[in-house]
């Protein structure tokens, strides 16, 4: 189970950093939810993996498991939807301004005009 | 009254004159001074024991463990700076109130003013050293905004900037020496350090303390080589002129000479640096002052000579030198403040401070002509005014004192600096007052209202009381504040007679010299003028200017703007820095046993790699790139339940829904295609780095999770206190709302920012510009639905909305004890409402919607806070929570908790931010011409099919 959750993570890792290496704007927040996935499974597997031993106080529970990782990565993951959510909205006020999406200053902007939208 | 609330005084008052400033000039200046008369009376209840002898102390622990506390603590000498900084900051504020016009914004004005008197005061009362430090940066900033308060004048910016970057500095220096110190010490309170003389100068790291600690105080007072900011600072308005100059800013400097004088002066590097340094400033300020033609630029130089002299007085190092020091700190506050007002006055009336514009003012304004005039004699050191006594006194003890070997040279030094200090004090008074009145001011000038010169009068009257029966008003002042410098009792005894003594001659010579040199001012002028000299400012500003050169040109060279790029250098050294940190250590393998891999998970795993991979082949598609998206947190969510984790499954699959429903609206408006542009290379470069980065992240997560921790986790105390600590079986939940409430507390609030965030981005979108005109233009890229409102989906979705409700209710309650809580119930709640959005259309649903989404994050950070509070009625500390079980029949008995309160503040953020987030993307969906059904759904039996266009 170690080996199927940690190549998980480390797939995931790869196709978030691959996404925001990208020179668009969704892309790049794609990547951002994927490595996001990635670091919540690292810090939720921070705790050791346990199957059926859910940290909920009951008379007959065999064990628990540490309810300090999943508590930060609860937090986590709600953080994580207003950060996407900002960016979302950047994304989408970059693109209407300046009409293409890219993220890079340098480059210059497509042709002047309003944006192609299936382009 | 509290030592810390006569430091925190000011502050407060800072807030006030920007509210009042509504209620009118008068209102604002009013309160302004309230709070500082209010700590200045908190001040005066301290006097008789100060004047008793004793030290008064207030202390609050703030980082004990890195030596950081707020202690205050009040002697003499903090008394007096006190005193001074807080009496002085009255007649300025009344000053102030008068002299700006009407096109200055005085709320700002005061809120500087009264900023920067807090952080004098914050210096002066300090007992920690770092505590000190930051007060000392604060007045750095303050300043800084007080002398470039007029915005629109080019000198007054780089006035404030060269003040900032010179005393900044210093600053910088002061830090490194407060920081050796304090080490030596083995302490930060400066009530210890002061006990610690003979360890302090007998350590290898004496002289560089000393040498960090005096560039602190001579570039913020202004003392040679550092002493050019000052003049350029007179850009300011001259109520912060007489503020800065006279009483406060620069005597920080000189405070903190005195303050450390008991453990830093004595020694001979002590005698040789800070003796010669006020020297030098004294006589060079006291030369240049003659030359200046302008009221406030003569004033500045004469204040850096005036430092320069109480800085060498602090030098030289003896008890009676000490005492004359103090007592010139209080002669020079009084009439130079006096002085700086004056020459406000003059400005204000006659339009122009140029002395060559000036003279003959006498009969034209005689009150200001006497203040000035009384104030320009104690300047120039005539008797009976203050001036001479402590002139007098410093004459004396240069007369006695062998400096670089010579016992004459110092003496004469400073009656020349006594000299040229006569000359431009007489020059004040002849130059603008005397001779025939003109005809040709910019302004024809008269004495100014009362309200306005009432503070420098004032300070004119100081001036002769003290000079008249110096015992009567300041001997005990002088004596206790010089017992606080020196730390032992000194008998002071001021009086003008001396008898026959060297001083007497000097200070005759002085004063004839004096005028002589004001009788040949003309032809010393011309030949001044036509001397070169070194032009401070230019030097400067080819010092800096290089500086600036260099680090835009790194910074540009850094941040181009290639977000790609800063990406990639940043994962990449990340991973360099894993590598060096794996490399460098031998390792073992991991002892702990893997967990069975059932085939649901194996299958679970198949789906999670399959579309993780997919996404690296797909990802120009949008849309599917989003479907990948959905089933890579579908499956996370999936696993966490499996892996014992039930509140993260839930809030993982809720928020995935959220997400996933922001970025289809996004995606509405964005391309749906990724083009190619990135070359193969490029792409394999990309791919190389993920590559290594995910093996990277994958190897660590292998690695930890095969091994056992190191040490015991918290986690046993969290299982174990739950239930009778935080009255809920639910761990995961009672850490949320409880152990680690002040955690969430923030997280909410991190949250309701975001939503806020994307309401103003949507705000700025929709207004007037490029993206507006977009949005107007905007063609649909895609084919319309023919039916936009299914039947079916409205019939549905309005059925379970009710259901949905009692499902998120029903997690809000059980969350904790079972899984759920307001996070959960926040999610599905706020999908629920989407989804009466997504079906029945964003105009239908918004007009039943009667509360604001801003209102509704508003609440839940309120409540969630004042149920913080609530704890501290029963006296314990900030969200410490309680419980209790009632039976209410016929209902069975159940539990109630204040945690439940705190999670209720979480539910309504979380739905007030996702819906925020999601109504603000409808808004631009309307902007761009998205028709609006009016009725429910387009097909209503019985309605006219109408649709109407909206925004």
């Amino acid at each position: 189970m170690e080996a199927l959750v940690a190549s998980a993570i480390g797939l995931m890792t790869a196709s978030g950093i691959y996404l925001i290496l990208r020179k668009r704007t969704f892309p790049v927040i794609v990547g951002l939810a994927m490595l996001t996935y990635a670091v919540n499974v690292f810090l939720f597997a921070s705790g050791r993996l346990a199957l059926n031993l859910p940290p909920v106080i009951l008379p007959e529970a065999a064990g628990y498991t540490d309810p300090l990782p999943q508590a930060l990565v609860l937090t986590a993951i709600v953080i994580s939807f207003g950060m996407t959510a900002v960016i979302v909205m950047m994304a989408l006020g970059a693109f209407l301004e300046r009409g293409d999406d890219r993220i890079d200053m340098g480059d210059p902007p497509e042709a002047p005009g309003r944006p192609e939208g299936g382009a | 009254m509290s030592l810390a609330l006569i430091a925190a005084l000011p502050f407060l008052g800072a807030l006030l004159p920007g509210l009042m400033i509504r209620a009118g000039r008068t209102a604002c200046a009013t309160a302004a001074g309230s709070a500082t008369a209010l700590a200045l009376i908190g001040l005066l209840l301290h006097a008789p024991a100060v004047f008793r002898g004793e030290v008064i102390q207030a202390r609050f622990d703030w980082l004990p463990a890195l030596g950081l506390n707020a202690t205050f603590f009040l002697d003499g000498l903090g008394f007096l700076f006190a005193g001074l900084i807080l009496g002085i900051g009255l007649l300025i504020i009344l000053y102030a109130r008068f002299y700006l016009s009407k096109s200055d914004p005085m709320g700002q004005f005061y809120s500087y003013l009264m900023l920067f008197q807090g952080a004098m005061v914050g210096i002066v009362l300090s007992d920690n050293i770092l505590l000190l430090l930051i007060f000392w940066e604060l007045t750095s900033l303050s300043s800084f905004l007080l002398i470039g308060y007029w915005k629109h004048l080019p000198e007054g910016r780089q006035g404030a900037r060269m003040a900032l970057a010179v005393t900044g500095s210093g600053g910088l220096a002061m830090i490194a020496g407060m920081l050796i110190l304090g080490q030596i010490a083995g302490s930060y309170d400066l009530s210890v350090i002061l006990t610690q003389k003979e360890a302090i100068q007998a350590s290898e790291w004496y002289l560089p303390a000393l040498i960090l600690i005096l560039l602190g105080c001579f570039t913020k007072s202004a003392q040679f080589p550092f002493h050019f900011w000052l003049p350029h600072a007179m850009a300011a308005p001259t109520p912060v002129s007489a503020y800065l100059h006279s009483a406060t800013m620069v005597k920080a400097g000189l405070f903190l000479m005195a303050r450390m004088w008991p453990v830093l002066a004595g020694t001979e590097a002590w005698f040789l640096i800070v003796s010669t340094a006020g020297l030098i400033t004294m006589v060079i300020g006291a030369k240049i002052a003659i030359f200046k033609d302008d009221l406030k630029a003569l004033l500045a130089f004469s204040t850096v000579s005036h430092l320069g002299l109480i800085t060498m007085l602090l030098g030289l190092g003896t008890t009676d030198a000490a005492v004359v020091a103090v007592f010139h700190i209080i002669n020079h506050a009084t009439f130079k403040a006096a002085l700086f007002m004056s020459a406000g006055i003059v400005d204000h009336e006659a339009h122009t401070r140029d002395i060559k514009r000036l003279g003959g003012l006498r009969k034209l304004m005689p009150v200001t002509f006497v203040i000035v005039t009384v104030a320009s004699l104690s300047m120039a050191g005539i008797p009976p005014l203050n001036g001479f006594l402590s002139k007098e006194m410093m004459l004396e003890e240069a007369a006695h004192t062998v400096w670089w070997g010579s016992p004459w040279l110092l003496a004469a030094l400073a009656t020349i600096g006594a000299m040229f200090s006569v000359a431009y004090s007489f020059r004040l008074i002849a130059h603008v007052f005397l001779g025939p009145e003109r005809h040709d001011y910019p302004h024809h000038p008269h004495d100014p209202g009362f309200g306005m010169w009432a503070a420098p009068a004032f300070l004119a009257v100081l001036v002769v009381l003290i000079g008249v029966m110096p015992m009567t008003m300041v001997g005990d002042l002088v004596s206790v504040v010089a017992g606080a410098v020196t730390g032992e009792a000194v008998p002071v005894k001021i009086y003008h007679w001396h008898g026959f003594v060297p001083a007497l001659f000097l200070s005759i010579f002085a004063v004839g010299a004096g005028l002589v040199i004001l009788g040949l001012h003309a032809p010393l002028a011309r030949l001044w003028d036509t001397t070169p000299r070194p032009e401070a400012k230019r030097i400067f500003d080819a010092l800096v200017e290089p500086l600036a050169d260099a680090s835009r040109a790194v910074t540009d060279a850094l941040h181009d703007g290639a977000v790609t790029k800063y990406f990639a250098i940043a994962t990449v050294a990340i991973i360099a820095a894993g590598a060096f940190a794996f490399w460098g250590a031998p390792h073992l393998p991991g002892a702990r046993a893997a967990t069975p891999v059932a085939p649901v998970a194996l299958a679970g795993w198949v789906l999670l790699v399959g579309a993780t991979l997919a996404l690296f082949v797909f990802h120009r598609n949008r849309l599917l790139t989003l479907v990948l998206v959905g089933i890579a947190g579908l499956m996370v969510s999936v696993a966490f339940a499996y892996l014992s984790a039930p509140d993260l499954a839930l809030t993982q699959v809720s928020v995935e829904v959220a997400t996933i429903i922001l970025l289809l609206l996004a995606l509405n408006f964005l391309p749906k295609h990724t083009p190619v542009e990135s070359t193969g290379g490029r792409r394999l470069r990309d791919g190389a780095v993920a590559a290594v980065a995910g093996l990277g992240a994958g190897g660590l997560a292998y690695a930890l999770m095969m091994r056992d921790l190191s040490f015991p986790t918290i986690a046993a105390y969290h299982l174990e206190n739950s239930k009778p600590g935080g009255g809920g079986t639910n761990v995961v939940n009672v850490i949320l709302v409880d152990f680690r409430g002040y955690d969430t507390f923030g997280e909410i609030i991190v949250l309701g920012i975001a939503g806020l965030v994307i309401f103003a981005l949507t705000e700025a979108l929709l207004r007037v510009g490029p993206a507006n005109d977009r949005l107007l233009a905007w063609a649909p890229d895609q084919r319309r639905a023919g039916a936009r409102h299914p039947l079916m989906l409205v019939v549905a979705t309005r059925l379970m909305l009710p259901v949905a409700l009692v499902v998120g209710t029903y997690i809000f309650l059980r969350g904790h004890n079972e899984p759920g809580g307001g996070f959960i119930a926040g999610l599905i709640v706020a999908i629920a409402l989407v989804i009466q959005y997504m079906a029945s259309g964003f105009a239908w649903t918004q007009a039943r919607q009667r509360i604001d989404y801003h209102a509704v994050i508003g609440a839940g950070v309120l409540i969630a806070g004042l149920t913080g509070i609530g704890a501290w009625f029963s006296g314990t500390p900030f969200l410490t929570s309680a419980y209790g079980y009632f039976t209410i029949p016929p209902l069975e008995e159940f539990e109630l908790a204040t945690a439940l309160l705190f999670d209720i503040g979480v539910f309504l953020t979380v739905v007030g931010a996702v819906m925020l987030a999601l109504a603000s993307l409808s808004r631009i969906a309307i902007r761009a011409g998205e028709t609006v059904n009016v009725a429910p759904y387009d097909i209503e039996p019985g309605a006219p099919a109408a649709t109407g266009r909206e925004g």
